[in-house]
């Protein structure tokens, strides 16, 4: 492990007039951060990572530990406008966007539902796509015992990360374990297909597509679906040695890849032209252009009202 | 007390090493093992078994609803009732039942009850399961998240649908209808009772309670096992202030009688051990689905261990048939063994509603029959009037009266 286990700092935000924990750590432009399954227990090495350069929030989806409310969320367009919400709420409007699992596919919808309030995205073994050939691991179906091994090439990664924070064997910590997953269901279940294929196009931020090479739950295969199905600029990079939630397998390499991607530090504030340090970009006829591309606009959209104006020119066109 | 004869309707040539060979009798049992001509017998006899159980007298004859299973093949019950609804004359046809959750819209369920309550001259009794995981969850792809919303949703339409004089419009989160409008209306009125079979829940027995409904715990285990769960529920309804009315409960058990104890042992041997070894094959990956489970039987379970010997893994080895017999998973005997036994599981467990498995695994038309038979004759009358001039059963259909019903069905001009 490259960071030692860190506090970070605790607030809460209400969602559906129900509390959202929110842990934040670092300083400078803020980087969200939308977990895998079982959220986040502590505050992993990866995280810690980025903080040393960026201003990192992760707010808990609802269902997710810390927060509540995942049962009033009915259909997928509840889900959608409750993680708006929350990152608004956040102070994660307009700002880089990493999603991890399902927490990347729901980050992957709100870049397409809400054009520009993602500034630069970065999916990480990203759930919401389905095919039929090679549909998602059934990962509901895992017990104790197999589930870190099917989340991560080295299950202790993951058992790692989902210790609990206070003592053993505490059966509120189980039940919020048992919430997180049923948070998880609740959106993906039963194909981890939440019809993100429908609007893909519509993203329009620049994209990180990472991929841990030994995947079980969606295989590396969609990477490139995502690559392929983003309207904005994408770049695939495998990482090497790692599984489905590939920053608690390999914290270094993947916060690496991001901060390479996002900008670290003042760096951040202004994306680069090229991202430096990742694999090539991906090889692909590009659709048509649609409308909604921010190249093909002759005036970008503004959809961040809130933000400082320094962060208008944020986006790349 | 009543008597139901219960039929799981069970695949009954599962190849011998099934459990070897195959992950699951549940959710992914190869569909190549399922010989359609084989099944067509099955069927033919296991309708038999339940005419026959309602001609020698069993009060009630029981059917339910189970997917992708090779020990249960009704997806739909409903069809099976109907051929009761006409081949039976005074057995309560029991359905239990159908998990509303699955059916769009659930008013469905409400039609066809009906339908079946029509059908029979009110003899229906509705039973509303959640479902298993297994079913419901895995096999239809409902969502473990919502489905306990999911039905107790459809619950209040199908009840609002059979007990609305006019025509209504229902806006619920699942289900939106303008025109909710049932033809036909069922003959018992408000409706028809309503059973629930379930797991060892608490909210499941507080509901039970409010709706004043009857709770039926249908474990493969028996009354041993049961008894935990059993003796849960009567406390929760002491703490409602409800009437301890032994009707209020029904139990499944597996039974076999035969003229001595030894001949039973010999007879019911390799019926059962095919039923615990192969029929109960189920990969526990599919039993716990996240949100299946509410947080508040999570906690009872950690804290009461309630119920977990209803969550006993397959995966375990199966047991053999004195394991079976000793743990009380299946009763044998004489007659007057069978009888003694039955009154000790009623008493003890304080449930009237008992509900019998005495076609189980492999066993053949004529073994169930010989079961059947032995039964209706000799035990029956033993043990029918247990709870008799105690209490009442206010679960129980309360059918047209024989004149005014239509002539037995015959074939014959």
């Amino acid at each position: 492990m490259t960071a030692p286990a860190s506090t970070p700092r605790e607030r809460t935000v209400e969602v559906n007039g129900l509390p959202c924990r929110v842990w934040e750590q670092g300083q400078g432009e803020p980087l969200g951060y939308l977990a895998g399954f079982g959220g986040l227990a502590q505050w992993p090495p990866f995280l810690a990572k980025l903080a040393e350069t960026r201003r990192v929030i992760a707010p808990s989806v609802p269902g997710f530990p810390g927060a509540l409310g995942h049962n009033l969320l009915d259909s997928h367009l509840d889900w959608l406008l409750a993680v708006h919400e929350l990152l608004r709420q956040a102070g994660l409007e307009g700002a880089d966007l990493i999603g991890v699992s399902v927490g990347g596919a729901l980050a992957a919808d709100v870049a397409a539902c809400w054009p520009g309030f993602v500034r630069r995205l970065v999916l990480i073994g990203a759930l919401g796509l389905s095919d039929p050939e090679r549909p998602m691991f059934d990962v509901f179906t895992c017990n104790a015992k197999t589930l870190p091994g099917v989340l991560c090439a080295n299950p202790a990664a993951y058992l790692a990360q989902v210790k609990p924070a206070r003592g053993s064997a505490d059966i509120e910590w189980q039940i919020e374990q048992a919430r997180a997953f049923e948070a998880a269901a609740r959106i993906l279940w039963p194909l981890g297909d939440t019809r993100l294929s429908k609007r893909l196009s519509r993203i329009s931020a620049p994209a990180l597509i990472l991929w841990g090479e030994a995947d079980r739950v969606v295989a590396p295969f969609y990477a490139q679906r995502f690559a392929s199905g983003i309207g904005g600029k994408t770049q695939v990079k495998i990482v090497a040695g790692a599984g489905h939630q590939a920053d608690l397998d390999a914290p270094d390499a993947v916060a690496e890849s991001v901060l390479g991607f996002v900008g670290s530090g003042a760096a951040a504030a202004k994306p680069r032209a090229r991202i430096a340090g990742t694999a090539a970009a991906k090889g692909r006829a590009k659709r048509p252009a649609r409308a909604e591309k921010p190249g093909r606009r002759a005036k970008p959209r503004r959809p961040m009202p809130r933000r400082p104006a320094k962060r208008k020119g944020g986006r790349r066109s | 007390m009543k008597l139901l004869w219960f039929h799981l309707m069970p695949y009954t040539e599962l190849p011998d090493d099934f459990r070897e060979k195959n992950n699951s009798v549940w959710v992914d049992i190869p569909s190549r093992l399922f010989d359609p001509r084989r099944a067509h017998r099955m069927y033919n006899d296991f309708m038999d078994e339940l005419e026959y159980a309602a001609e020698t007298g069993f009060d009630g004859v029981c059917v339910n609803e189970h997917h992708s299973n090779g020990y249960g093949l009704m997806p739909s019950p409903n069809l099976v009732a109907a051929t009761l609804a006409r081949r039976t004359r005074h057995a309560a046809i029991c359905v239990m039942g159908n998990s509303l959750a699955l059916y769009n819209p659930p008013t469905r369920v409400a039609e066809e009850f009906a339908m079946l309550d029509c059908i029979s001259g009110g003899r229906l009794i509705a039973g509303f399961p959640v479902g298993t995981p297994m079913d419901t969850c895995f096999a239809y792809g409902t969502n473990p998240s919502s489905l306990r919303d999911r039905y107790h949703e459809a619950h209040d339409l199908v009840i609002k649908a059979w007990t609305s004089p006019d025509p209504f419009a229902f806006n619920g989160r699942f289900n939106q209808q303008r025109y909710v409008n049932i033809w036909p209306r069922p003959v018992q009125q408000p409706h028809p009772p309503v059973w629930i079979p379930g797991g060892g829940s608490v909210e499941t027995w507080r509901w039970c309670a409010d709706m004043n409904y009857v709770y039926s715990y249908l474990s493969y285990y028996g009354y041993k096992a049961g008894a935990a769960t059993m003796r849960g529920f009567w406390e929760e309804i002491k703490r409602l202030g409800k009437e301890p009315n032994p009707y209020r409960a029904g139990f499944l058990q597996f039974v076999g009688v035969a003229e001595t104890r030894e001949e039973a042992y010999r007879l019911y041997k390799e019926p059962a051990e095919y039923f615990y070894a192969r029929c109960l094959h189920v990969d526990p990956r599919y039993a716990t689905p996240p949100g299946y489970t509410s947080e508040a039987t999570q906690r009872a379970r950690v804290q009461s261990q309630v119920s977990l010997v209803a969550e006993r893994s397959a995966a375990s080895a199966a047991p053999t048939w004195d394991d079976i017999l000793e743990r009380g998973y299946v009763i044998i005997g004489s007659p007057d063994e069978v009888a003694e036994k039955i009154k000790e599981v009623a008493t003890g467990l304080h449930v009237a509603h008992l509900m019998l498995l005495m076609q189980f695994g492999s066993m053949g038309k004529d073994l169930a029959q010989h079961n059947t038979r032995l039964f209706a004759e000799r035990v029956l009358p033993q043990v029918t009037g247990l709870f008799d001039g105690e209490w009442e059963d206010q679960w129980w259909p309360k059918p047209m009266p024989e004149a005014a019903r239509a002539p037995q069905p015959g074939l014959t001009p």
